[in-house]
């Protein structure tokens, strides 16, 4: 039980969190909240694998898993912003649907066998660094470090460019945004096709990188419910979103490695001994998920933050309100 | 209001507007019913495309589901035997909805509804020869305590904190199957395999089949006494929510929470109330499932995604609980059909594009579409 090791594989689960949690951030700034990221993720995961089985191309793989993903996704954009539908039931009805057609459509591939994975490497210099070298730039898939970039991206994208602000200003304040002339439908639209992508990017991380294969529903194991989780606790920051992120990959693998030795800080290890106590270990991250929402939840009401204001609401031209 | 402008369709007709406009009055009654059917037709025709494109026949596909579900009066019994489970997780879905409280935690409660009656049998609360009269009601009283448990903590930390239900109900879902799976992989397992002993007859809820000997027709018949328990609590649901005072604040709350505040009305405990209730019915449906099925603790029967399945099927009825035991018949046919169907996903990717097109489909029910010609412009 190394520590380097575990946040080393610590921060390479938490890149999936880290795209899906990004991704849900962008959707939900524009004022749409989508809860069908976990079916998105599952699309993404099993059409990435399946085109890299049949092209052995796994960067084609990414392609068509963020196409996929953005493509189901407007689903959901059609319900909600056009037909003005409620986005809770329609998310709900998209994370349906995304397990259903990928369970479908991935049938019988978990026996397919091997695929060519994403690329893994070391940064010349930067892994030498102590302690920080290790654990973020060495020996690490492609997609951690489009992960690294992609924080500092978003972050700037948000709150420090123009199309960022129009964003913000959907999210918040719809009619006002409309009056400036910004295109509140079209901006909804897209914003939420970003997220689909990203969730689709997300999915294709586990079954290209992170976890190699397809495991039906297994794949993601609820993450894409913990990536919206993560959305709250992250008060839509991208840059709080890869704290969070990085953290619960770093426990998800501490769960796994926990139960290897045979003493645990020169005592002997109770999950060894008791392997059954390890359904305790695997409740973690979901009990995680709850105190990090009462964490959000009770900050948001002390500093006064909250969700973007028309988060769940559709906007209808001439109509009063937000 | 939206408006879409279609491409000139030709240079007789001359180009054609589509304008929607609000609904003003109430649509007749056979309207949401023809809009859900209609909804649920296109469904059934996307899933048939999804199953020809992965390779499947979907004609054989639906026309083995009509057969294997309601093809004999055995299949029948097996359909109404998966109808129950369904029946009570799409309830207690319901009263939640009813207030606008996404519990989507049906399974994790249905799940430790399970966990709670079958405890009654393991821990032993009672001795395996308890009369069925003792026995039964209090696995149905455990079952529905753990659940009404799980849906309290939930609805705590909505009124107390303000925490999102859907994720901390969802979170519990995959908490409530790590739990079962300690008990039956370490405590009650079974030689070392993954589920408890089977129970004591004397804890089995009476099947049909059980008075094969003074009617013989029913021998094989495994409906049992869960179905009579579902229909009785949808009428309980009923009661509640259409005839009681309690029931016009919910749905007053579902409606319109800024009203219901200046009604005086306390929200906070209401949302706790709601989801123990909520939580009571899903648990009784898993204590059902357990005494009139499996009769064993096991994961993989009990966690088979009832309280998700039970999600769709209230939509559809709209929440209505006497329209929720018909669709239950229909799900449990799709669900009992859908075992030997492949590609094995196919019930669930059926009923995800029925949920997608439901949705969408209330949009008929809200507005109305009108064509009007080129020329005769308003």
């Amino acid at each position: 039980m190394d520590p380097i090791i575990i946040l080393q594989a610590g921060v390479a689960t938490g890149t999936v969190l880290l795209f899906a949690t990004i991704g849900e951030i962008f959707s939900e700034r524009a004022g749409v909240l989508n809860l069908g990221v976990e079916g998105m993720m599952l699309i993404g995961a099993m059409s990435a694998f399946s085109v890299t089985i049949s092209t052995g191309n796994p960067w084609l793989g990414v392609l068509v898993a963020m196409i996929f993903a953005g493509l189901i996704s407007q689903i959901h954009a059609f319900i909600t912003i056009t037909l003005q539908a409620d986005q809770v039931v329609s998310g709900l009805a998209l994370t349906f649907l995304g397990t259903g057609i990928s369970l479908v459509l991935g049938e019988g591939l978990s026996k397919a066998g091997t695929v060519s994975l994403l690329p893994n490497f070391s940064i010349p210099l930067l892994y030498r660094i102590p302690f920080i070298g290790p654990i973020f730039f060495e020996n690490q898939s492609i997609m951690v470090y489009i992960g690294y970039l992609m924080i500092p991206l978003a972050w700037n994208y948000i709150n420090r460019t123009r199309p960022g602000l129009h964003l913000r200003a959907v999210g918040e304040y719809p009619s006002a945004a409309d009056a400036l002339g910004i295109n509140v439908f079209r901006m909804r639209y897209l914003y939420v096709f970003v997220g689909g992508m990203l969730a689709g990017l997300a999915g294709a991380t586990i079954s290209l990188a992170v976890a190699p294969g397809w495991f039906s529903e297994l794949t993601t194991a609820g993450q894409g419910w913990i990536a919206i989780g993560l959305v709250i606790f992250a008060q839509w920051d991208p840059v709080r979103a890869a704290v969070g992120s990085y953290a619960f990959g770093a426990l998800r693998r501490l769960i796994l490695d926990i139960q290897g030795p045979l003493t645990l800080f020169g005592f002997d290890n109770p999950f060894y001994y008791n392997p059954y106590w390890g359904f305790f270990l695997q409740m973690l991250p979901y009990a995680f998920t709850v105190i990090v929402l009462v964490i959000g939840s009770r900050e948001a009401i002390r500093k006064r933050l909250g969700a973007p204001a028309a988060l769940g609401n559709p906007y209808i031209r001439g109509e009063r309100g937000l | 209001m939206i408006e879409k402008t279609s491409p000139q369709s030709g240079p007789r007709t001359g180009s054609f507007r589509i304008k929607l406009e609000p609904r003003l009055q109430e649509p007749p009654r056979w309207y949401p019913v023809a809009v859900s059917v209609g909804a649920i037709i296109l469904a059934l025709i996307l899933g048939g495309i999804v199953i020809a494109l992965s390779g499947g026949d979907p004609f054989r596909s639906y026309a083995h589901i009509a057969r294997a579900s309601f093809g004999n009066i055995g299949v029948i019994s097996d359909t109404l035997v998966k109808a129950t489970p369904i029946l009570m997780t799409a309830l207690a879905c319901s009263i939640a909805f009813r207030m606008k409280l996404w519990n989507i935690g049906a399974e994790g409660q249905f799940i430790m509804g399970a966990f709670g009656a079958s405890a009654v049998v393991l821990a032993p609360l009672l001795p395996a020869e308890t009369p069925a009269w003792i026995f039964i009601p209090v696995m149905m009283l455990a079952g529905i305590l753990m659940g009404a448990l799980w849906g309290f903590i939930p609805g705590f930390l909505k009124a107390r904190f303000n925490v999102n239900e859907i994720i901390s109900t969802l979170m519990l879902n995959y908490i409530s199957i790590s739990w079962v799976n300690y008990w039956i992989f370490g405590v009650w397992s079974e030689g070392g395999f993954q589920m408890s002993p089977r129970f004591p007859k004397t804890s089995w809820l009476p099947r049909l089949l059980d008075y094969a000997e003074s009617f013989p027709i029913l021998r094989g018949l495994t409906t049992h006494a869960g179905l009579l328990i579902g229909i009785l609590a949808a009428f309980v649901v009923w009661l509640l929510i259409y005839r009681s005072r309690w029931g016009y604040e919910i749905r007053l709350i579902g409606d319109n929470p800024q009203a219901a505040r200046y009604a005086g009305i306390d929200i906070s405990r209401n949302t706790i109330l709601v989801m123990m209730v909520s939580g009571a019915l899903a648990g009784l449906g898993g204590m059902s499932e357990i005494s009139g099925v499996v009769h064993r603790l096991q994961t993989s029967p009990i966690a088979a995604g009832y309280g998700f399945t039970g999600i769709i099927v209230a939509w559809l009825a709209k929440l209505h609980p006497g329209v929720i035991i018909v669709v239950s018949v229909l799900f449990g046919a799709l669900l009992l059909a859908g075992r030997e169907i492949q590609p094995s996903g196919v019930p669930k990717m059926i009923q995800g594009i029925i949920l997608v097109c439901l949705i969408a489909s209330d949009f008929l029910l809200r507005y109305r579409i009108r064509i009007i010609r080129a020329g005769t412009e308003e």
